[in-house]
């Protein structure tokens, strides 16, 4: 039997299942009292089940955007894009594996493609760094970016990381120098940039492939200027309050939308995306080719002056505006 | 309990110890002396104040509040300031350890401040500038909405009436209280630096000690010329979270002024004491376009 990846909040819900599979091998012939019992527990885990899952916590949904099976960039770009070309390394350091940039077709629309990129099993996740992006990958999508405006080709990102590494190594080559050029270049593009959280916002590192003109969400997916544990960790210095910050952060799909800076939420299976990743991928590519649509009239500069426009209404301020 | 501990313990009940980085007062009576945080030597906070707050023994930098960096950086009496009203709200209602609005209310009491920073117009070597100066008493100069309005609307003044921009950054990163609304200034103050790059008008920054997260990885670094204070702390992630991650101990010296500039990250380290002529000497060559 394959080792099944349990969730925290899934462990009851586990349990119940494995004792009605004990309950199962129970020879009913000599026990039929039995058999409306195990029908009534079977109908109980039903519930349980859905229960569970169609009223998730913040902290349950990070979760679940963290899950090993959950689709990944990887997925979505073999899925949902044709005659994909990879544009690897920075021209500078080196190719980080843990951000990809591509030219991709989606639809017939020619685009370029920037995404975290987490592993699907543990070598690939060593050799991705668990897509954590060093900054000779934010530079690598910065290149990306300039070529996309050249050519006049559409932007869409897959947002996916725990956040940007934080390491010596990255430190020394300019991790902030990186993401605020990135930032800079993003905000400025006189092409449609569209943007996908698919799992794991994680603050700056996310940021920096992660806004443009539309941004649209999975239902299970986080964006947050900290992890609930680090958030924890520095507020109460007790990462095991993670579950509280995760309430006070606002960092589920549908708090986005409510302040303003996600414009959609895609529904996910219930369980997760992983539950029926097919089912994503087609919910995914329809509402990416509907953003593309509707952006491709914009001409280039009206493009970059809305999404500024864009960025200026963020933020909820008080006192004398002047 | 040590013997070392014994005899800190004794020495404390014997002696008063002055907290060396406490914050700068705006009148320094006579007679008080600072222990220097960096060489632990006693000085007089007169001979403190007229060196610009930089310790005479070991050339440590103390810090500054937003008003005495002004002072120390422009014209004298052009500094006008603008956006004072602007003020943060608690649009997530968020209860840390302690309520945001507490945290706020203590803030502006302690800083005589609305916000982390304080932006005006102002001349400096008779260049029409904007400077803006983070504070980091307020909530460790963290950017939430209202610090990032106004640094927006900082490089949109300048702008609208062509002058360079003048920051002096120190900051603690993205404030955390006010979540996502946080992380899209990095965008925001991004996006309007550079706007200010495109119209081909100069923005110097100046990173003092520290300059963490956020703050950095946005506006901070975008400047056409960077210089640091000596042995301010600058980066992206803070020590304590990279120690943690990579579970070694750090080089002495990591993210320190003088270790961005050995790595190419920043113009210059320049002293306390010269920046004032230095900032002048650069939009000397950078802002011949300001009225253009």
């Amino acid at each position: 039997m394959t080792r099944r990846y349990v969730m925290e909040f899934e462990r009851p819900l586990v349990e119940l299942e494995t004792k009605l599979e004990e309950l199962r091998r129970i020879d009913f012939a000599q026990n039929p009292e039995l058999v409306s019992e195990v029908e009534e527990l079977a109908a109980e885990l039903e519930r349980l089940h859905e229960e569970t899952y169609s009223h998730l916590s913040p902290w349950e949904k990070v979760q679940v955007s963290r899950h090993p099976d959950r689709p990944k960039t990887q997925d979505y770009l073999e899925t949902i894009f044709t005659d994909v070309i990879e544009l690897h390394g920075d021209r500078a350091y080196g190719d980080d594996e843990a951000i990809v940039a591509a030219l991709a077709t989606i639809g017939g629309m020619r685009t370029v493609v920037l995404g975290h990129r987490k592993g699907k099993n543990t070598r690939e996740n060593i050799k991705r760094n668990f897509g954590m992006v060093h900054p000779e990958g934010f530079r690598k999508a910065i290149r990306a970016m300039r070529l996309a405006e050249r050519f006049g080709l559409p932007i869409v990102t897959f947002i996916d990381t725990p956040g940007a590494y934080p390491g010596i190594e990255a430190e020394e080559r300019g991790q902030a120098w990186a993401i605020a050029e990135a930032l800079a270049v993003l905000s400025g593009v006189r092409v449609p940039v569209v943007c996908v959280g698919i799992g794991e916002g994680g603050s700056g590192g996310a940021l920096a492939i992660g806004f443009g003109d539309r941004l649209i969400m999975l239902e299970n997916a986080y964006y947050s200027v900290i992890s609930p544990e680090a958030c924890a960790s520095i507020l109460h210095k007790d990462a095991g309050k993670a579950a509280d910050m995760a309430d006070c952060l606002a960092l589920t799909a549908a708090d986005l939308v409510e302040l303003g800076i996600a414009d959609e939420v895609v529904a996910e299976p219930l369980g997760g995306a992983h539950r029926d990743t097919g089912v994503v991928m087609s919910a995914v590519r329809e509402r990416v080719l509907e953003a593309l649509g509707t952006l491709a009239a914009s001409e280039p500069d009206a493009i970059a002056e809305r999404r500024y426009e864009r960025l200026r209404r963020i933020g909820v301020i008080a006192g004398d505006l002047g | 309990m040590s013997i070392s501990d014994w005899f800190k313990a004794r020495e404390s009940r014997r002696y008063t110890v002055l907290d060396g980085d406490a914050p700068a007062r705006a009148e320094v009576p006579d007679g008080v002396w600072t222990k220097c945080s960096a060489c632990k030597k006693i000085v007089y906070d007169g001979q403190l104040a007229e060196n610009v707050r930089v310790c005479p023994h070991c050339g440590h930098h103390f810090a500054l509040c937003a008003a005495e960096r002004i002072d120390l950086l422009v014209d004298p009496e052009t500094f006008a300031e603008f956006d004072a009203g602007i003020s943060s709200a608690d649009p997530l209602g968020f209860v840390g350890a302690k309520p945001y609005t507490e945290s706020l209310g203590t803030a502006r009491e302690q800083c005589g401040l609305s916000e982390a920073v304080v932006c005006g117009r102002a001349e400096i070597a008779s260049h029409p500038v904007v400077i803006a100066v983070m504070d980091f008493r307020f909530i460790g100069a963290s950017m939430g909405s209202a610090v990032g309005e106004k640094i927006a609307r900082a490089f949109e003044t300048a702008v609208a009436e062509r002058r360079a921009v003048v920051l002096v950054t120190s900051s603690g990163g993205a404030r955390m209280q006010e979540g996502m609304l946080s992380l899209m200034q990095m965008a925001k103050t991004a996006a309007a630096a550079r706007r200010l790059a495109e119209e081909r008008l100069p923005y110097v920054s100046v990173l003092a000690n520290p300059t963490m997260g956020g703050v950095t990885a946005s506006f901070a670094v975008l400047a056409d010329v960077i210089f640091a204070e000596p042995g301010a702390l600058v980066g992206f992630a803070g020590p304590r979270v990279i120690e943690q991650t990579i579970k070694q101990h750090l080089p002495k010296g990591f993210q320190s002024a003088e270790y961005l500039l050995e790595h190419g990250m920043v113009d210059d380290v320049v002293p306390r004491g010269q920046l004032t002529a230095r900032v002048g000497l650069v939009l000397d060559y950078l802002a011949a376009g300001e009225r253009a």
